[in-house]
């Protein structure tokens, strides 16, 4: 079982859905700190049932710490279930923001760069505009290279949000759980 | 269901009575004075043991739980009150011991304002507790504790904290009490898979040398007939791990010994030879595998363990039983073929053989007292049906290694936490949970001195439990590897320690000191003979050392004799 790929580090997605209660990211994130894993990205937010907690978290690691840590965040008596997911396992997505100053529309330049990279103008104000690009890391870095030269006054990139392709849904491990 | 109005104190003690608690250990403060005050009235039906310091309270409260199985309960106050569990708490979590604390908290308008004796008690306990929860609100305490008491005794059991603000204390509520059976994200006992048996059984069936290590998870499951059916049906060799001990009776011709740094030789060096092992109820510590690349590495292991975690954590299993140690043993010994192992138990003797032949040649009957010497004679003394709770050091690997526990819950000991100052308490509780027995705490002179103020627990309660400290004037087992690892630099080892006999004197408690061989045997008999709690100091060799011992990053079956 022991193979070069279960000690390979690369990037991997934990999905852990618990129940709604005070404390809960704490408890979550306590088990990796333990391990001294880094966490690359957090969301939280309710998932699809109601009164369910759906944590998504991005690290860097192996799969032998990823596995562990599943395992650990299971043990957890408020967690329903958690998932890991290698990168081709799911569809994910961060969103963007750049704000920049209005002036440098003037040469069309940065509509330009928006167009190109399927960005959007999220508000215009008289002295700067917000841009908006839902992507991959990669992608949103991308147009983050190409504002700066125009000059980047605010960039926000929120964590990973990412749904799995396998179709079982959580509602189904849910009334598994509950029929135990 | 019928519903009376009361406060959330007077709650929390209906409460605890309707889990049936009968016995808790406590100290009182502003935080959780409400609590105290609801207790007066029922202090005939709930016996409170007023502790010394709170880590006595929740040593006590897991020596209570290991003697008998039931749940022990603590009441400390806010701020350091609560910071005095956390010792405990690490301790009981890493040993998966049932407790449930209850502690004050400042009112919930002051949560988080550096009020007097507000500390962030869920911030500091989430790591070393199964679970906890804050509790602002009367009516949310009986559903609170009913949770905590569920969680603290099913599955792998642990501690779990009660903060209780001191507001929800003086609330009214109308009280029932629905004890918890379960709720949907706690599945405590998992599902025997038939497959797992199967492949394990198989795997048993082949063996030509099984080896079997049984740990606390077998005695956590109250699996030892189980076991013992187990054993005899397949002939094959059994070990404990230090928290097993007592799971398997030691005078059992199957019994091979203990495994570990300080275990014994054969089960130690046989983990190398053996083609089948099979680990029931432990988690292999790192204490039991040494240099993990290089233990069992031959051999097909089936881990049975009830925490899923625990699973391919170390050690990846060829066959894995998630399951509660009794159901596993239970549906193994259904399936297993009857089977002897003649040839491979005498390799067993013959290690043994080695073993005591070589440590022989490096004692003497002429010197000072050894701690074997002294820890052999309790065992005779006892028959090994004494409850014997130990401390932290050599004192403690000598007595797992000497001591001949012929019962289940005779051993408790601090093993995964290694808490010095664990001993005296615990063995406070475990006497209160089992006074029908005989509790001997064995202790050294470093770490009778970590919470030796709960003489006066002893004193005032009347706790019969008889201390046996083994003074080699040093702390024995960092000495031991200051020796060995680190050219003898005795680097502040050496103790000087206060009169033990005066000490327990000026607490009324009977004592005395045995510095000869020849007294030996009468200081014991006096000990045990003595009606109530009694001190036995022996002063033993200073610079003695334990062995065999499997020295750090060593592997199992590169185990020292000398
Ligand atoms: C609270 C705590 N502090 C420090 C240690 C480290 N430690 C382990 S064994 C030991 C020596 C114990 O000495 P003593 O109680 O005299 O027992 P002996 O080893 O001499 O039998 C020490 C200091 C510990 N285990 N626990």
């Amino acid at each position: 079982m022991k193979t070069q790929d279960h000690d390979r580090e690369r990037s991997f997605t934990v999905s852990i859905f618990t129940e709604d209660r005070i404390g809960m990211l704490n408890r979550v994130t306590i088990i990796f700190t333990r391990r001294h894993l880094n966490i690359a990205s957090i969301t939280a937010s309710e998932s699809e049932v109601p009164g369910v907690f759906r944590y998504t978290i991005v690290l860097q690691a192996t799969r032998a710490q990823v596995d562990k840590v599943v395992g650990q965040l299971e043990r957890l008596v408020e967690v329903l279930k958690a998932f890991v997911h290698e990168e081709e396992e799911i569809v994910h997505q961060e969103i963007a923001l750049y704000k920049v100053r209005t002036g440098t529309l003037a040469n069309g330049a940065v509509e330009r760069v928006v167009r190109e990279n399927h960005a959007r103008i999220l508000s215009v104000d008289t002295q700067f505009l917000v841009i908006e690009r839902t992507g991959h890391v990669a992608e949103t870095q991308a147009l983050f290279e190409q504002l700066k030269p125009f000059g980047i006054l605010e960039f926000a990139r929120s964590g990973r949000v990412a749904v799995t392709k396998p179709m079982k849904e959580l509602s189904t491990y849910l009334k598994e759980l509950e029929a135990k | 269901m019928k519903t009376t109005q009361c406060t959330g104190a007077q709650a929390v003690v209906r409460s605890l009575l309707a889990e049936q608690v009968t016995t808790l250990f406590g100290y009182p403060g502003g935080a959780i004075m409400p609590i105290y005050d609801a207790l007066y009235d029922h202090r005939d039906a709930l016996e409170h043991i007023l502790v010394r310091h709170e880590q006595g309270a929740i040593h006590a409260a897991q020596g209570y739980a290991r003697a008998t199985g039931r749940t022990g309960v603590v009441f400390a106050t806010s701020g350091p009150g609560a910071t005095n569990l956390i010792t405990g708490l690490a301790d009981a979590q890493i040993d998966s011991t049932p407790v449930v604390c209850i502690t004050g908290q400042v009112a919930s308008a002051l949560l988080g304002t550096d009020a007097f004796q507000e500390t962030d008690v869920m911030g500091i306990s989430m790591p070393v507790t199964k679970w906890n929860v804050q509790v602002t609100r009367a009516a949310e305490i009986p559903a609170a504790l009913a949770k905590a008491f569920h969680i603290a005794r099913t599955g792998r059991p642990g501690p779990v904290l009660v903060d209780i603000t001191k507001d929800a204390q003086l609330g009214l509520l109308d009280f029932t009490y629905e004890p918890c059976t379960g709720f949907r994200s706690y599945h405590p006992k998992p599902e025997l898979s038939h497959s797992a048996v199967q492949e394990a059984a198989h795997l048993l069936d082949g063996a030509r040398k099984p080896l079997m290590v049984v740990g606390q998870g077998v005695l956590l499951a109250n699996a030892e007939e189980e076991l013992l059916r187990f054993a005899e049906k397949t002939g094959m060799p059994v070990a404990s791990t230090l928290l097993g001990l007592g799971a398997f009776p030691t005078d059992h011709p199957l019994y091979v010994g203990f495994v570990g740094m300080h275990g014994d030789y054969a089960p130690n060096i046989k983990t190398n030879a053996c083609d089948v092992l099979l680990a029931a109820g432990m988690r292999f510590d790192d204490r039991v595998t040494g240099d993990i690349s290089r233990y069992a590495k031959q051999a097909k292991v089936v881990h049975v363990d009830i925490d899923a975690a625990e699973i391919n954590k170390i050690i990846t299993a060829d066959v894995a039983v998630h399951a509660d140690a009794k159901d596993a043993l239970r549906a193994l010994t259904a399936l297993v073929q009857p089977r002897q192992h003649a040839d491979w138990l005498q390799e067993f003797s013959d290690a043994k053989a080695v073993e005591v032949e070589t440590l022989a040649q490096h004692t003497g009957t002429t010197g000072e007292l050894r701690m074997d010497e002294v820890v052999q004679l309790l065992s005779a003394r006892t028959g090994g049906e004494a409850l014997v709770v130990t401390d932290v050091g050599q004192h403690q690997m000598v007595t797992a290694r000497h001591y001949r526990y012929r019962s289940t819950r005779s051993n408790i000991t601090s093993g995964g936490l290694g808490t010095m100052g664990f001993a005296l308490p615990a063995a406070i509780g475990a006497k209160l949970a089992a006074p029908e027995r005989t509790v001997v705490a064995v202790i050294g002179d470093g770490g009778f001195q970590m919470t030796l103020q709960e003489l006066g627990t002893i004193m005032q309660s009347k706790v019969a439990v008889k201390v046996l400290i083994l003074n080699n004037r040093f702390l024995g087992m960092v000495r031991q590897w200051q020796q060995l690892f680190f050219e003898k630099r005795y680097s502040f080892t050496e103790m000087v320690s206060p009169d033990f006999v005066t000490l327990a004197k000026a607490y009324g408690i009977a004592a005395e000191r045995v510095e000869a061989r020849e007294n030996l045997e009468q200081g014991m008999a006096r000990m045990l003979g003595h009606a109530g709690p009694y001190l036995l100091e022996v002063m033993v060799e200073k610079e003695d050392n334990v062995f065999p011992m499997v020295p750090t990053g060593a592997s199992v079956s590169e185990i020292r004799l000398a």
